[in-house]
């Protein structure tokens, strides 16, 4: 079965440009992508990805609130018994990264990430998590 | 009497014009001529404009070098607009944060963790007092960077100078207030397009009658490109809007004379060197004959499309950040040898974070060395009679001029309402997102060549730049102030203002700005009065597509 794959944008930040790109180019590689659209909330976000049954998260943020916002998504979607992993892509300074990943994120794609390192990359963390 | 030739007109008004200090020959001390090119071709300062909007461009004046700031609460943001005037910056350009930009107050639950943090946290009239205390208003221009609250952030600018003593007519600056390219671009949206096209109304009418020094409009390719559009998309989609704010002002019973001169435009400057600058010239040339032949402007100033120009942040890499300066400089020298009126250059860190105080003053030391070094600036339009960029010029413009016809199409005749309709159906997004894609397949293929991503990795593992760090205090700190504002504040007159929007929000026949003022000047807060002109407007939600 292919990968499934929901991209959100959480918090106000309008930049879609990446995450569109990024979605084309996922299902390019033959995964099935779902876009939440715009100003979505971590529990918005959380409940489309179990009703959704998807294999990972992918979230986009480029206004600097991901160390505040990225976590609750891990959270919402824990509190609801959901083990989906979560995966952020945006402009996010070198010395987050770290806390980042204790806080549950499970891969950071900063600018000029590859086509080939995102798709790799969600696809060894699908392999690694079913 | 013979017509005055070409030649002859600009002679006469270069004559006129008061020069900078300066030498204008080479470091050899050959001597320059302030434009270059055969007697019977176009000259600057003559329509249609393609050679530059002055005779005289920079050798009366340098371009404004405005760098746009703004982080945290206004009492930092005033601190950083000091250095930057101290640094030798000639204009103010103000960033706010996403909650002010979609009119929320810093205390609402969709603000969290957003508060300060890619700009200045703007709640009510006193945290606008914080933000220009000590700079001197009816002496520095200040552009706003703020679209769907654009007339509520007037009314707070205007509320803030009368407060201090300096009447609304003396003010000088810019309000970006373009609606279209938000659908189109930035989503950075509140109201349904037609009811946002209501409160840009006001605002023009508001400007044309009061504020006579004031721009009412900055019209944006800036975010088009940056979302993804090509160089001609962004041309043709940013003059397109502003002939739709033209015809928008005309329904409003204003003439094409009293709106075309206020409005300014807001380009790009991306890393293609030559198509920046042939971008620059046709977008010149399109607007001076638009304005004339379709929408009958008879006076110059209509004519002349005035513009800014920021480097492009999408051309910035995380990798190897130091190398953006080389970028951004390469950047920056397109948009003056295109002409630009003024320029903000961004700084080498922003991909990683908002840029430091060190990362943005070699940004504006940049503009210094175009401007006081190259002698770039003693030469009008030094690339026009270029067989190469005037025939780049002339196919942007044509290829601009088929956008045109779709776009007047889909509005069977109005620009104004194919602009609307395209947002509506879509149209504008999908062709963006399009390109943006064709692009990043380019990347990826390996057909071309991002150093420090695709290419040329070496020193890619150095990443000691300091970044600014902005912390979840100042969102802690902007909540505590804005509590304070909401205590000390006289709530019966609030609540008063505010039922006022809202009844003149439901008659299009009103202007609102008076009504903004007065909500403003009674410490109503941004999110207030948004919600209040939401209560009548409604809310827009994009439908998402892929």
């Amino acid at each position: 079965m292919n990968t499934r794959v929901l991209v959100a944008k959480v918090g106000l930040d309008g930049h879609d440009r990446g995450i569109k790109v990024v979605a084309r180019l996922l299902r390019d590689a033959g995964m099935e992508v779902v876009y939440t659209g715009l100003f979505q909330t971590p529990e918005t976000v959380a409940v489309a990805a179990i009703q959704e049954d998807v294999d990972v998260v992918g979230l986009s943020m480029l206004s600097g609130a991901h160390m505040t916002l990225a976590p609750l998504v891990v959270q919402a979607l824990r509190e609801r018994g959901s083990e989906i992993p979560v995966v952020l892509g945006g402009i996010v300074p070198p010395q987050d990264l770290d806390e980042l990943r204790e806080l549950g994120i499970a891969a950071v794609f900063g600018p000029g990430a590859s086509a080939e390192e995102i798709v790799s990359t969600i696809s060894g963390i699908v392999a690694h998590s079913t | 009497m013979a017509a005055e030739s070409a030649q002859e007109r600009w002679r006469r008004l270069f004559n006129k014009e008061a020069l900078r200090p300066g030498t204008f020959a080479t470091m050899s001390g050959i001597p320059l001529a302030p434009v270059y090119g055969p007697s019977d071709g176009e000259f600057p300062g003559n329509y249609p404009y393609t050679r530059g909007v002055h005779a005289s461009m920079y050798r009366t004046k340098l371009w404004t070098m405005r760098m746009f700031a703004g982080f945290g609460i206004a009492t930092d943001t005033n601190a950083r607009f000091r250095e930057i005037i101290r640094a030798g910056g000639t204009g103010l350009s103000t960033a706010f944060d996403m909650p002010t930009l979609l009119g929320l107050d810093s205390d609402d639950p969709m603000s969290l963790g957003e508060v300060g943090r890619c700009g200045v946290a703007i709640d009510t009239l006193a945290d606008v007092r914080d933000l220009f205390a000590g700079i001197d208003l009816s002496n520095i221009t200040t552009s706003m960077t703020i679209n769907s609250p654009a007339a509520v952030m007037l009314a707070l600018f205007v509320a803030q100078a009368e407060e201090s003593g300096v009447a609304r007519a003396r003010l000088g600056g810019t309000l970006q207030n373009d609606i279209l390219k938000e659908y189109q671009a930035q989503k950075e949206f509140v109201f349904p397009p037609r009811q946002s096209m209501r409160l840009v109304r006001d605002t023009i009418a508001f400007t044309a009658a009061e504020m006579p020094k004031w721009n009412s409009i900055s019209v944006s390719g800036y975010h088009i490109r940056e979302a993804g559009s090509t160089a001609v998309e962004e041309l043709a989609f940013t003059l397109a809007n502003g002939f739709a704010y033209v015809e928008l002002a005309r329904e409003a019973g204003l003439s094409v004379d009293a709106v075309a001169p206020r409005l300014s435009f807001f380009f790009n400057a991306h890393i293609d060197f030559f198509e920046e600058i042939a971008k620059y010239r046709a977008a010149r040339r399109l607007w001076a004959k638009w304005m004339r032949e379709h929408y009958h402007a008879t006076e110059e100033r209509s004519w002349q499309l005035r513009f800014h120009t920021q480097t492009a942040g999408v051309s910035l890499t995380a990798q190897q950040p130091e190398i953006n300066i080389a970028r951004t400089a390469i950047e920056a020298l397109a948009g003056v040898l295109g002409g630009t009126q003024s320029l903000h250059t961004n700084s080498m860190d922003e991909a990683l974070a908002l840029p430091s105080e060190k990362a943005a003053r070699i940004a504006l030391r940049t503009q210094q060395i175009i401007a006081h070094e190259t002698n770039v600036a003693n030469v009008a339009d030094p690339l026009g009679g270029s067989w190469f960029v005037e025939e780049l010029t002339d196919e942007m413009e044509r290829e601009a001029e088929v956008i045109f016809a779709l776009i007047g199409k889909m509005g069977e005749g109005s620009m104004l309402e194919g602009c609307v309709r395209g947002i509506e159906e879509n149209w504008f997004q999908g062709r963006i997102a399009d390109s943006a894609y064709e692009l990043e397949r380019s990347f990826n293929s390996g057909e071309r060549v991002i150093v420090g991503v695709s290419d040329f990795l070496e020193g890619n593992d150095d990443t000691d730049l300091a970044t600014l760090r902005i912390t979840n205090e100042d969102e802690r700190k902007q909540r505590a102030r804005l509590q304070q504002v909401r205590l000390e504040r006289d709530t019966v007159k609030v609540q008063e203002a505010l039922h006022r929007l809202r009844l003149e929000a439901g008659d299009p026949s009103v202007n609102l700005m008076p009504a903004l003022i007065d909500a403003a000047k009674a410490y109503a807060t941004v999110g207030e009065m948004m919600s209040a002109l939401a209560d009548v407007f409604g809310r827009y939600v994009e439908v998402p597509s892929l």
